[in-house]
C-alpha cells in the first residue's frame, strides 16, 4: 500500500469499538496519560448495550444491582469525559498498517487515516452489518440487484423496487426512493409497522393514492439470471404464492455481527476470536491488543466486568510498550492527587 | 420437571426435561437441539431461536407480545404459531409442550 494521504489525526491509541469495554479502556489509558480515538460502525457509543438492549437491565455490573444497557453507556461516557476521547462513528476499520517506527496507520472504510502508537481491538462480537434475509439463492443477486443499504440513490433510479421490512429503514427508503424509481412495492409480513408513525401514515396515504404498492407477505424465492433479478416469489399473508416484478431489492432485516476485516490483519485467531495472553492482553502483533468479547484465552468469560479488568491490565502494558523506559507508579484514584487532577476532581 | 419435545426440521424428536422458570430456548441450547441458534443470548434482540408451537399448545403458550412480534419480522417463514423460544417460560402448565424447529433461522 503506497497511499500517501496525510493522517487526519495522530493519537496515542486507536480503539476499535466503542462498546462498554472500549469506553472503559479510555479511562484506564487516560489515567496513564494516553489519548484515545475510537472507531465504531454504529452512530453512537455503547455497542451491543446500545444497539441490542438499551432498555434491558444488566444485573452483573459490580455495585450496580440493576442498570440498563443505555444507562451503563451513559455512565461510562460521563466517567471518560475528562479524557476527551475522539469518536469516529459510522466507520469501520478497513485496514491497519505497521510503520517502520512501530506505530500504526489505521484506515477507515471512508479512507480516513489515523496514526497511533497502539491499537486496541475492543470489537465485541464484531461489527454490526445488515442481516441477509434467509431467502434461498439470494447471494447470487447481492450487489447487482439486491442491496442491504443505500449508498447512492442513483443505483435505484428508474428501477422497479421491492423494499422489504417494516422498520424505519424500510419506510424511510420507500418514501425517499419513490420519486426516483419506476415503481415501488413495499413488502412486510404483517399490517403493523415498527417504523415512526409519521412515516407509516405517509406511506399509507401514498398507497391509497395508488402511487405505492403495499404487499403483505414474505419473500420465499428470487427469479432471474446472471445476477439480475426479474421477480420475487412472495407467500402472501393469505398463504397464496405470487410473483412481484422487480429489478432491485432492498431487504431490511436488522443487523447481525460479523468479525469483518479484522480477520485479515494477520492476528492469531481461534474460532473468530483473537488469542491474547492474560498478562497484557496482547495479540501476536506487538502494539495490538484485544480486550472484551472479541478475545479468547484459557478461562475466558464473556462478561462486561471481565472486559473492564482486561482494559486495566492492557492499559499498563500499552503504556510500557509506548514508553519502555518510563517507570509507572501504581496509584489509586482514591488517594492520588495526580490522578485526581487528571480526572478534574 | 416439565418435558418439552423439540421436533427438528428433519423430523428427529428431542425430548428434554426443563426446569420451571427457564426459557424454552435455554433448554434447546443446553441439550444442543439443532436449528436453534439464539445469537443474542435471550434478549429478544434477534430472531434466531424461532420455533413453531404445536397447534395443540398455542392456547397454553399464548401469542407473542409486541416486542417479540416486531422481532419475528426478521425470522424466516413466519407462521401464525411462530414464537421466539427465548420468550416462552417453562411452567408446569407446559408439561408435554411440543415445538417444531423451522427449516432455517434468520
Amino acid at each position: 500500500m503506497s497511499d500517501k494521504t496525510t493522517p487526519i489525526a495522530e493519537t496515542d491509541v486507536v480503539i476499535v469499538g466503542a462498546g462498554p469495554v472500549g469506553l472503559f479502556a479510555v479511562f484506564e489509558l487516560g489515567l496513564l496519560d494516553l489519548k484515545c480515538h475510537l472507531i465504531d460502525i454504529l452512530d453512537r457509543p455503547g455497542g451491543q448495550c446500545a444497539e441490542l438492549y438499551p432498555e434491558k437491565p444488566i444485573y452483573d455490573i459490580p455495585a450496580w444491582p440493576e442498570i440498563s444497557g443505555q444507562g451503563l453507556t451513559d455512565r461510562l461516557m460521563e466517567q471518560i469525559a475528562p479524557f476527551d476521547p475522539v469518536f469516529h462513528f459510522n466507520r469501520m476499520v478497513a485496514g491497519v498498517e505497521k510503520q517502520n517506527d512501530g506505530s500504526f496507520i489505521v484506515t477507515t472504510d471512508e479512507n480516513e487515516k489515523i496514526q497511533a502508537k497502539v491499537v486496541v481491538i475492543a470489537a465485541g462480537g464484531g461489527s454490526f452489518q445488515p442481516k441477509r434475509p434467509p431467502v434461498p439463492g439470494i447471494e447470487e443477486y447481492e450487489d447487482t440487484s439486491v442491496f442491504y443499504s443505500v449508498r447512492r440513490t442513483e443505483e435505484f433510479k428508474g428501477h422497479d423496487l421491492l423494499i422489504v421490512g417494516g422498520g424505519d429503514s424500510a419506510l424511510d427508503w420507500t418514501l425517499n426512493l419513490l420519486p426516483l424509481a419506476n415503481s415501488v412495492t413495499l413488502l412486510h409480513r404483517r399490517d403493523s409497522f415498527r417504523a415512526a408513525p409519521d412515516s407509516v401514515n405517509k406511506m399509507k396515504a401514498l398507497v391509497e393514492k395508488g402511487e405505492l404498492s403495499l404487499q403483505l407477505g414474505q419473500v420465499t424465492g428470487l427469479n432471474g439470471s446472471g445476477g439480475q433479478v426479474e421477480s420475487a416469489t412472495i407467500k402472501t399473508s393469505e398463504g397464496e404464492m405470487v410473483d412481484v416484478k422487480c429489478t432491485r431489492i432492498l431487504p431490511f432485516f436488522g443487523l447481525t455481527m460479523k468479525l469483518g476485516p479484522i480477520a485479515d490483519w494477520g492476528l492469531n485467531l481461534n474460532e473468530n476470536l483473537i488469542s491474547v495472553d492474560t498478562e497484557k492482553f496482547a495479540t501476536n502483533e506487538p502494539g495490538i491488543y484485544a480486550i472484551g468479547d472479541i478475545n479468547t484465552y484459557p478461562g475466558k468469560l464473556k462478561l462486561i466486568l471481565s472486559g473492564f479488568h482486561e482494559a486495566a491490565l492492557m492499559a499498563h502494558a500499552a503504556k510500557k510498550h509506548i514508553d519502555p523506559d518510563e517507570r509507572i507508579v501504581f496509584q489509586y484514584t482514591t488517594s492520588s492527587t495526580k490522578l485526581q487532577k487528571k480526572l478534574g476532581v | 420437571m416439565p418435558k418439552i419435545t423439540f421436533v427438528a426440521h428433519d423430523g428427529t424428536n428431542f425430548e428434554v426435561e426443563a426446569e420451571n422458570g427457564s426459557t424454552v430456548m435455554e433448554n434447546a441450547i443446553k441439550n444442543a437441539v439443532p436449528g436453534i441458534e439464539a445469537e443474542c443470548g435471550g434478549a429478544c434482540a434477534c430472531a434466531t431461536c424461532h420455533v413453531y408451537v404445536d397447534d395443540a399448545w398455542t392456547d397454553k403458550t399464548g401469542g407473542p407480545e409486541a416486542m417479540e412480534e416486531d422481532m419475528l419480522d426478521f425470522a424466516y417463514d413466519v407462521q401464525p404459531t411462530s414464537r421466539l423460544s427465548c420468550q416462552i417460560k417453562v411452567t408446569d402448565e407446559l408439561d408435554g409442550l411440543v415445538v417444531k424447529v423451522p427449516e432455517r433461522q434468520a
